[in-house]
């Protein structure tokens, strides 16, 4: 290798480090903005030290834990319970679910914090894992039926 | 082996090279995306979650893991145009930006359509879709650059630089859902682990990822073939391949 190249090489490869190390950086600093949701322990126990606080507006993500959807029979009301590893936080939305909610589902609500443990969500949107098997194999192998909850409860403390 | 490798900074090599290879490329692409599309979407079965809807797989992973492999052989290319001095490198990279820009397009608006069912959302500002739609941004800069300039050489340049930066870009996508909370799931077949997608599933995805690899490629020969020719049209060889009805 000719020194020119070698020093054009060292200088691109150089320009390239620096970019990313300044983009690094950024994102690092901004790491708790990109993330999209706040877990339902993040919530209770707080993030980095910071619980967030009632009357703010916030996005959850984790579980519907099984048997906490309660259907309002005469409205679109619904209210579920939301869990990651600890503890669950209640979520209340009065509108059309998308169509993956269902118990042991991951769901992410945006909504305000009423009180330390619930969200008033005016959005709730479905996320799916990264796992794709025909129906029967899924029941067969991990034991999962999926089914919406059909279940109507009338809804509690309404 | 270098040697022969420096064979391939002159115009005439790549043109040639180019014109042989194309049909390898473009006839059997349409072939394996005809069998992977109707083998995905007719005869796999549907996923235990999503029903029919994941279907879409079959365009939306092919484009995304497209977009980001075009953005880094572009980058590749960039980095061998500005240190070897290739003018075919610099070319390489034009006729690369487009080609990736249509992939992530594509990834992007196949992202929103199964989004919509699926997430109950056509676009959320999630780390994963954010940094897809910066990398249709980098596509645009690159192609903009490039036609910015009227002096092609400058222009290669300038754009080859755009590339080469915005290469940052492409791990970060890969990884963003592995670093942040996101809507968008973790990778199905990008990772070390066996794929955690079952494998009748699976092979249709693989045919129609080849399929759009080889179509990807037998376009950017097309295209390379278009910007050697536009761009060296005062000299001799290309006069001859062009008027002497030399294919």
């Amino acid at each position: 290798m000719t020194p020119r190249r070698k020093q054009r090489l060292i200088m691109t490869i150089a320009a390239i480090t620096l970019v990313a190390g300044a983009v690094g950086l950024m994102l690092y600093a901004l790491s708790e903005n990109i993330d999209l949701f706040y877990t339902p322990s993040e919530i209770v126990n707080g993030k980095n030290g910071q619980i967030p606080q009632v009357g703010q507006r916030l996005r959850i993500g984790g579980m519907v834990v099984p048997d906490s959807v309660n259907r309002d029979p005469n409205s679109l009301a619904v209210s579920f319970t939301l869990v990651d590893t600890g503890p669950q936080v209640l979520v209340r939305f009065d509108g059309i679910l998308p169509d993956l909610f269902r118990e042991g589902q991951g769901i992410i609500a945006t909504g305000i914090l009423t009180d330390a443990k619930t969200v008033v969500a005016d959005e709730v949107l479905a996320k799916h894992d990264e796992n794709y098997l025909p129906p029967e194999l899924a029941e067969s192998l991990k034991g999962i039926k999926h089914v919406k909850p059909d279940v109507v409860n009338e809804i509690n403390g309404r | 082996m270098w040697k022969w490798l420096h064979s391939y900074a002159k115009t005439e090599r790549v043109f040639t090279l180019c014109n042989g290879l194309w049909p390898f490329f473009l006839w059997p692409s349409f072939v394996l995306i005809l069998i992977g599309c109707i083998w995905g979407l007719g005869f796999a079965p549907k996923d235990y979650q999503q029903g029919d809807a994941f279907r879409i797989i079959y365009i939306h992973v092919p484009a995304a893991l497209l977009s980001m492999g075009i953005y880094t052989t572009m980058a590749v290319a960039a980095l061998v145009g500005l240190v070897w001095q290739w003018r075919t490198a610099f070319m390489s990279v034009i006729a690369l930006a487009p080609v990736g820009a249509v992939m992530t397009f594509i990834a992007l608006i196949t992202g929103a359509i199964w989004g919509k069912p699926m997430w109950g959302k056509w676009w959320v500002w999630d780390a994963r879709l954010t940094t897809e739609l910066i990398m249709l941004f980098l596509y645009f800069g690159v192609m903009a650059l490039y036609a910015a300039f009227e002096d092609k050489q400058l222009a290669g340049k300038a754009s080859a630089v755009m590339a080469l930066v915005g290469v940052v870009n492409v791990p970060i996508i890969h990884f963003s859902v592995e670093w942040w909370n996101t809507l968008h799931q973790g990778a199905t077949i990008s990772k070390f682990e066996s794929p955690s997608i079952a494998p009748e599933m699976l092979w249709p995805l693989l045919v129609c990822l080849l399929g759009f690899s080889l179509f990807a490629a037998g376009i950017v020969c097309l295209r390379l073939k278009n910007e050697i020719v536009r761009r060296e049209i005062h000299r001799p060889w290309v006069k001859h391949v062009l008027f002497e009805g030399k294919n």
